[in-house]
């Protein structure tokens, strides 16, 4: 009897884009909202954006099902720590925590691209960027998922910062205001996702205006960029509802 | 007079602690909730018959970044250690900034080549045993016992997918310190290590220009040489070329350069000789 093959497969791959942008006092997290199997749209308002503490957000492309799973477990993880030391955890421990816990699925790993965006302990802006087994490395930018390879080429024309490692070191904060990281975000989901069918451009329905009660709300219904914006003065949503094709 | 004591049950309990297994635990991860400081790593395992063919799958899903330029060399005055900075998945960039050069202690440092997580996690792993080390035995561990904690953890997952090629430099009670580690479970003591897809280069300009009385600079422009030669002829290897150099009170790091600025420090762009002005058409 020839052998047989597996037919079945534990993964999945729901595609999606993630963006990170961090300033020297903000940070801007964004993903779309559609999630999708193949050639076909699951659903056009899933948001890959989950807050993990008050100070810091994870987005995550890859196998939907597997995300779920992580966020449960770093946000039960987080629970603890706030029980046993009664504060928030900062962004740059929970970068470590986020790799540890998928490092410790080194052999089963979760199919998930994570961007770990948020505020240091001095209120700077920190993006960190991980693969899927947990190596990670803090950054000035990043995409992460389907769109990642149309959409890092252009960040690092338009942003380019000197690299971390350089000695004598130079100063490696993305130049930008916190209104243009925002709408550099909107261009990179609106230029590079022309090309890619899992994540989707914005342009057929135009320019949405963010009134004060939309803010509020979630993603609104039908394809979209959320955006997360987190500064001194807290957390702001921003959401641009895009094409359906 | 009959007094009555009350009897102090005194159970004297056996160390069995000398019998359990240092490898670690397979299966079930249940505690992972509990606390975030288990005794020895567990890994969750999926449950197949085909463990192998599930394995060799999942690896490639998340194929380990290969191409790299690392080495390190002893001499003098201490270890010269140096990499490049990038990270690539097959024929794409994912990176041009990874620290390839892991901070171990301020005594030690590891180099990353092979999968970015496994030399990440084991290196983190492999400070924070150190540390115990040093809290238990009031000294720093020496050069030659962390390198082995390492490689003994390392074989413990032999087969089992870990791609992991590493040196651990330092400086420690007898000296400098060098050892080469990789995950097939290969541990060797030597001068002169390099190691990835870019080390035939950097091993041809360290041989060429190697010598044990270099200075601390010599030793410095050797190695930033040979990681520059080797992101010129290795397209797996390039960004920027580390150097770091470790002595008698730890390690500094002494340059960091964008190889492409390198590539004009080694060959400046010389004035084309001009052979003939170009003058005006004369109009007519």
């Amino acid at each position: 009897m020839p052998k047989e093959h597996a037919n079945w497969s534990p993964y999945d791959n729901n595609g999606g884009t993630c963006v990170a942008i961090a300033g020297a006092d903000y940070c801007v997290i964004a993903a779309d909202t559609r999630m999708s199997t193949g050639y076909s749209i699951l659903t056009r308002d899933y948001s890959k954006i989950c807050k993990l503490a008050d100070k810091s957000f994870m987005a995550s492309s890859g196998f939907q099902a597997d995300v779920k799973a992580l966020q449960k477990v770093l946000s039960s993880r987080h629970l603890i720590y706030q029980h046993q030391h009664n504060k928030q955890m900062s962004c740059p421990a929970m970068a470590q925590l986020l790799s540890n816990t998928l490092y410790y699925k080194r052999f089963f790993p979760y199919y998930a691209f994570n961007v770990l965006g948020g505020l240091d302990s001095e209120g700077k802006g920190c993006v960190f960027t991980y693969d899927a087994v947990g190596s990670y490395e803090r950054v000035g930018y990043s995409a992460q998922g389907s769109g990642a390879t149309l959409i890092t080429p252009f960040l690092d024309n338009q942003l380019k910062s000197p690299s971390p490692l350089l000695l004598p070191a130079k100063d490696a904060v993305t130049p930008l205001s916190e209104a243009e990281a925002v709408d550099l975000v909107k261009t990179c989901f609106s230029s590079a996702t022309e090309r890619d069918i899992y994540t989707i451009s914005k342009g057929m329905f135009g320019e949405n205006s963010t009134g004060g009660k939309q803010k509020a709300q979630a993603a609104v219904a039908g394809d979209s960029v959320e955006i997360i914006i987190l500064n001194a003065n807290g957390v702001r949503r921003e959401s641009e509802p895009l094409r359906r094709d | 007079m009959d007094e009555v004591f009350p009897v102090q049950v005194k159970i004297m309990k056996v160390d069995f602690s000398g019998l359990e297994s240092s490898a670690p635990l397979y299966g079930g991860n249940d505690n992972l909730l509990s606390d975030g400081f288990a005794d020895a790593p567990s890994f969750d395992l999926p449950v197949t018959s085909d463990f192998d063919g599930f394995q060799k799958a999942s690896v490639q899903m998340v194929k380990p970044a290969k191409g790299t330029t690392t080495l390190a060399f002893i001499f003098k005055d201490g270890v010269m250690v140096a990499a490049d900075s990038r990270a690539s998945m097959g024929g794409y960039i994912s990176s041009q900034s990874v620290k390839k050069i892991i901070e171990i202690n301020p005594y030690m440092l590891g180099t990353m080549a092979g999968g970015a997580a496994d030399c990440q996690f084991w290196h983190r792993n492999l400070g924070i045993k150190c540390r115990l080390h040093e809290l238990a035995n009031k000294r720093r561990i020496s050069v030659t016992g962390a390198s082995k904690l390492l490689a003994n953890i390392l074989y413990s997952y032999r087969g089992m997918g870990l791609s992991v090629g590493t040196m651990i430099a330092g400086w420690d009670e007898k000296g400098p310190g060098l050892y080469y580690v990789d995950s097939e479970g290969g541990r060797l003591k030597g001068t002169k290590f390099s190691v990835g897809s870019g080390s035939p280069y950097a091993y041809g300009v360290l041989d060429s220009g190697y010598n044990y009385d270099m200075s601390i600079d010599e030793a410095a422009e050797l190695a930033r040489r040979a990681i520059y030669h080797a992101t010129f002829r290795d397209g797996a290897s390039g960004g920027v070329a580390s150097v770091y150099h470790v002595g008698p009170t730890g390690w500094t790091k002494l340059s960091g350069d964008d190889v492409g600025e390198l590539h004009y420090s080694y060959y400046p762009v010389e004035q084309a000789v001009v052979e003939q002005e170009m003058t005006e058409a004369v109009t007519a």
